[in-house]
């Protein structure tokens, strides 16, 4: 198929269509509108249906509903609204049920500014919901690979019974790329037989619940919930190891701030600096294992995040304390630019060179 | 011998949880009873609020959605959006529903979305353990209104029905009371016009129950029905506000 030239967010609705999502409900908020303004227009050709949603709150409820529902159902939000979200992820988290959840993420706290930012890590990757759950967060960094694993994610949400997100930022959203719609890696699903469809008298009533007051039920829903997230562990870390061999710095970036950081390398490389780049495609997961990989050369970590450092709490982590991280980061909706980076490593590697 | 009084297959053959004497009971046999009457409770999908009736989905003999507090319109129009042919209904308490819920009823009612919502008003927070509710009547006590609820303070109880009485898609709102039987017959015929309104996709449908909760009222619950007819119902006047023609 040949390549077209598509908005981010446009190209992220186009490919949850392909992946199958029937059903979209949401409530605009930039940088991330055309992504619903597109559902709007297209969904109903394929027998599914836009509903604007009169909040945030009652968009990912009407998820909640209709992912119990049995339908392949998605929803989409920028920062302050993914944190309006959250009640509701949560119990989607809690009652398992497949959702994909897109977040184009902005500069924060509160309301903050329209610019891409990456400062919702924490948000993504640890919840602002109640509870002891976990989601699978795919951080893309061309809209290629925002396209492929948008497909992919209905497929994986309903595989493990459990919400995917989309964790792009400003830049995702509304820049333009060439992509092309691949046929996405298939799953071996099982039926629905859990969801709320009406009995038709055929069965016994299905309840879709996260409630349990016995906490001893409660405890138990939770080990069984950590069995799930352990094997999306064991099964689901993807990640990207770029210019390793012989790096004097390994840089840690995810998103499009790898893309930046890509750039860096390639103005270092001209000096005769090897630099290094982990990049996270899954930050939950995160790819802990990627840090075992670091040659003997590098000297230190650089985490690089358009945060005031968020991702760098699983960077130490995974680095086990073997070599100084070290922390770049521009906030506020700032783009990093590639010499802004390379001046970061030649400051790490300063007395050494 | 011919049976003249049967346990409705509307409910499973359970012992609720509810108080004795608070007729949570009586609405939901009525809500049964319609749905089997009508041959739904196959296409039924029912969702439960938070509250007194958060376990309702233990009860009804139709598949249940547990949904958070408040939102149970969200979650029903989401249901509703998937399954256009099912008989989709939200069973709400009046501090889900016009106070933390207020926005999704407004909205689900707006969109016309076809659902119905029975919603259970006993003026108080039953669960949670008798806290002001936004339909907590004036100089009624509570335990967040410990000299009973003042204008200044608190606002006048607010009447939902005729709130969403004037919203074009809320093309079925009637409020009534379960205090005796002949209103207890007259709020089963409300329940099953909502539900007939629903099924023939004319819009939104809601039937307010006046309820009675003797625990946190403080009253035995033959003093909680006469309190509510002396009470609510002069502030709640019973009666159908919005009937499409076709269901009359």
């Amino acid at each position: 198929m040949a390549k077209i030239l598509m908005k981010g967010n446009e190209a992220i609705a186009a490919a949850a269509i392909k992946g199958g999502c029937k059903f979209f409900f949401g409530y605009p908020i930039t940088p991330q509108n055309e992504l619903p303004e597109y559902m709007a227009r297209e969904l109903h050709k394929t027998g599914g249906c836009f509903v604007q949603a009169e909040s945030e709150v009652a968009a990912i409820n009407m998820v909640y509903g209709a992912a119990g529902a049995g339908a392949r159902v998605m929803t989409s939000s920028s920062s302050p609204g993914i944190a309006l979200k959250q009640e509701g992820i949560s119990y989607i988290a809690g009652a398992e049920l497949p959702c994909v959840i897109v977040n184009i993420s902005r500069g924060g706290p509160g309301l903050g500014g329209i610019q891409p930012a990456q400062a919702d890590y924490f948000q993504n990757t640890r919840g602002g919901g109640n509870g002891d759950y976990r989601l699978l967060v795919y951080a893309p960094a061309t809209l290629q690979e925002a396209v492929d694993l948008t497909m992919e994610a209905f497929d994986a949400a309903d595989y493990y019974r459990n919400p995917v997100v989309i964790s792009g930022d400003g830049m995702i959203g509304q820049m333009m790329e060439p992509i092309e719609f691949k046929e996405p890696k298939k799953r071996d699903l099982s039926p629905k037989d859990w969801a709320t469809d009406g009995t038709k008298g055929e069965r016994e009533p299905n309840i879709i619940n996260s409630l349990a007051l016995d906490p001893a039920e409660l405890e138990k829903h939770n080990i069984r919930l950590q069995e799930k997230y352990d094997l999306m562990e064991k099964n689901e870390v993807r990640y990207e190891a770029y210019n390793m061999e012989n790096a004097e710095v390994v840089i840690v970036a995810y998103g499009t701030t790898s893309r930046v950081v890509k750039n860096a390398i390639a103005a270092l490389k001209e000096e005769g600096i090897n630099v290094g780049l982990i990049r996270p495609i899954t930050l939950w997961p995160y790819p802990m294992k990627a840090f075992d990989q670091i040659p003997h050369t590098t000297k230190a970590l650089l985490c690089v995040e358009m945060s005031m450092g968020q991702m760098i709490d699983d960077v130490k982590i995974a680095n086990k304390g073997r070599l100084p991280v070290h922390f770049y980061g521009r906030s506020g909706g700032m783009v990093p630019a590639p010499d802004e980076i390379v001046g970061k490593v030649k400051e790490i590697l300063g007395g050494e060179r | 011998m011919t049976a003249v009084f049967e346990r409705t297959n509307g409910l499973k053959d359970l012992p609720t949880h509810y108080c004795p004497g608070c007729t949570h009971g009586i609405i939901h046999r009525l809500v049964g009873e319609v749905l089997e009457e009508l041959n739904l409770l196959g296409k039924a999908i029912g969702v439960a609020p938070v509250g007194c009736s958060v376990l309702a989905y233990d009860y009804f003999n139709c598949d249940m959605h547990e949904a958070a507090h408040g939102r149970a319109p969200a979650v029903a129009t989401g249901i509703k959006r998937v399954h256009k042919d099912a008989a989709v209904f939200t069973y709400q308490g009046d501090g889900d529903l016009a106070s933390i819920g207020a926005a999704e009823i407004v909205h689900a009612a707006h969109r016309g979305e076809k659902i119905t919502t029975i919603f259970v008003n006993n003026a108080i927070y039953g669960m949670t353990g008798g806290q002001m509710a936004p339909t907590t009547l004036i100089g009624q006590k509570a335990t967040t209104a410990p000299f009973g609820r003042d204008k200044n303070h608190s606002g006048m109880p607010l009447r939902v029905s005729e709130m969403l009485a004037t919203i074009t898609g809320a093309v079925f709102v009637e409020r009534v009371s379960v205090d005796t039987p002949a209103n207890i017959r007259k709020a089963k015929k409300a329940i099953k016009k909502a539900f007939e309104v629903q099924m023939a996709g004319q819009g939104f449908g809601i039937v307010e129950v006046l309820s009675t909760c003797p625990t946190n009222w403080g009253l035995s619950p033959i003093e909680a029905l006469g309190w509510l007819r002396e009470n609510m119902i002069p502030y709640y006047p019973l009666g159908n506000f919005r009937t499409p023609q076709e269901v009359k």
